[in-house]
């Protein structure tokens, strides 16, 4: 019974509610970084790996500091606090922070992957993706276990569209396009064509 | 400083140099918000708002801020700016802040807000970097509107919620296009947008 309902909720996160393709969160860097399919695997793993930190952490920072009536575990004078409206900085204060953790860590660590992910980390503090899997995490109010589940699939969905994005614009180069089109244009017909792909998915009864 | 320049600063990123068409910033939020005219247009108001008052802010203190944490300082001003935005819009319009959900805390991570604070209010007064921030705010409202009015008008007839185009299910004439309310009809729009606005300016076109 658990299992199938974080089995449901990471399909969920993954397929049906993609973060680029149904909600379009993270476009910036989606249409910059999509041009050829190598850095678009480096920067796809390196959502995943924040993501997965980071909405774990901001889900205890709301549960257990921010949620009105949160922190009653320090004591009884300290129950009546309602800090949720210091959400958005916290958040993004977290995310910022961890950000640079990560790469100070894997800089000392792991070389060989601070150098293969190295400059797409600081991309990601501004990465709506991330932000928005926070948000909605306090939206719909996960627990922990299972905004641990939604912060690994939202991640791997996003990671999955990018590359996806990035193989059909290498084919692209050798298609004749009017001018106007090419490029940008383009580009934001191919993602509109995807999502539009991508909803057949939301069929699906979990 | 002159009229011409403050006409320029405001002008120009609407047309000749837009923040969505030309530098691809800020789309994130632009699509999912653009189902209404009404959400659309309460989100770019929001938008040129942050925009105008965080580069304003930044550019005031833009001598005392250290190089190396820029960044978060920038961070915080406009978090804090979306703080009030978020806070006014649910104590005034709850119905229509239900309706933008997470999208009005979006505007944090929105790149046109920090590509403004750090490509333009870094360098310049507090004055040119307020109405920079205005004329790129309106850059963005411009899509946003055209793309709404596109969605709304021809995906549920109507035009902020009043009905233009009687519906046949209600004994009008209108059938509705039911994909353009979908996600994807925001892709092909704004790619469409881009086509216009570059066959119109030769010079924007990529070489791919």
């Amino acid at each position: 019974m658990d299992l199938q309902h974080y089995l449901a909720l990471f399909l969920k996160s993954v397929f049906i509610e993609n973060m680029a393709l149904s909600f379009f969160l993270g476009m910036c860097t989606f249409l910059a970084i999509s041009k050829n399919i190598k850095t678009s695997i480096g920067l796809g793993i390196a959502v995943v790996i924040v993501q997965a930190i980071t909405v774990p952490a901001n889900c205890i920072l709301y549960r257990y500091l921010l949620r009105d009536g949160a922190m009653s575990w320090l004591g009884e004078s300290y129950a009546g606090f309602d800090l949720s409206f210091l959400g958005f900085i916290s958040y993004i204060g977290v995310i910022a922070a961890i950000v640079q953790i990560l790469e100070m860590t894997l800089d000392r660590f792991f070389p060989p992957l601070y150098n293969a992910l190295g400059i797409f980390l600081p991309l990601i503090t501004v990465n709506c993706a991330i932000m928005a899997g926070s948000l909605f995490m306090v939206e719909r109010d996960y627990n922990v276990p299972e905004s641990v589940v939604y912060g690994i699939g939202s991640g791997l969905g996003w990671a999955l569209a990018i590359v996806a994005l990035a193989g059909i614009r290498e084919k692209l180069k050798y298609a004749d396009i009017p001018p106007p089109l090419r490029g940008l244009g383009i580009t934001f017909m191919t993602v509109g064509l995807m999502a539009m792909a991508f909803m057949l998915f939301g069929g699906i009864k979990l | 400083m002159s009229a011409p320049k403050t006409k320029q600063l405001l002008l120009d990123p609407v047309f000749k140099n837009n923040p969505i068409g030309l530098q691809v910033l800020g789309i994130c939020s632009a699509l999912a918000v653009t189902t209404q005219m009404n959400t659309a247009l309460v989100m770019s108001i929001a938008v040129i708002l942050v925009t105008a008052c965080s580069s304003a802010a930044v550019s005031l203190i833009r001598h005392r801020i250290p190089g190396s944490i820029r960044i978060i300082v920038q961070m915080v001003v406009i978090a804090s700016l979306v703080i009030v935005v978020d806070q006014i819009l649910k104590a005034f319009f709850f119905d229509v802040a239900k309706r933008l959900s997470v999208f009005v805390g979006l505007i944090i991570t929105n790149c046109i807000v920090m590509g403004r604070a750090e490509g333009f209010a870094m360098k310049n007064d507090p004055k040119a970097s307020f109405i920079d921030g205005i004329g790129n705010g309106l850059g963005y409202s411009f899509v946003l509107i055209a793309v709404a009015f596109v969605r709304e008008l021809t995906g549920s007839g109507k035009l902020f919620g009043i009905t233009v185009l009687q519906l046949d299910r209600e004994n009008g004439w209108y059938n509705p296009n039911g994909l353009m309310l979908l996600a994807p009809s925001a892709f092909f729009l704004i790619g469409a947008l881009i086509w216009i606005i570059r066959t119109f300016r030769p010079e924007q076109i990529e070489e791919a």
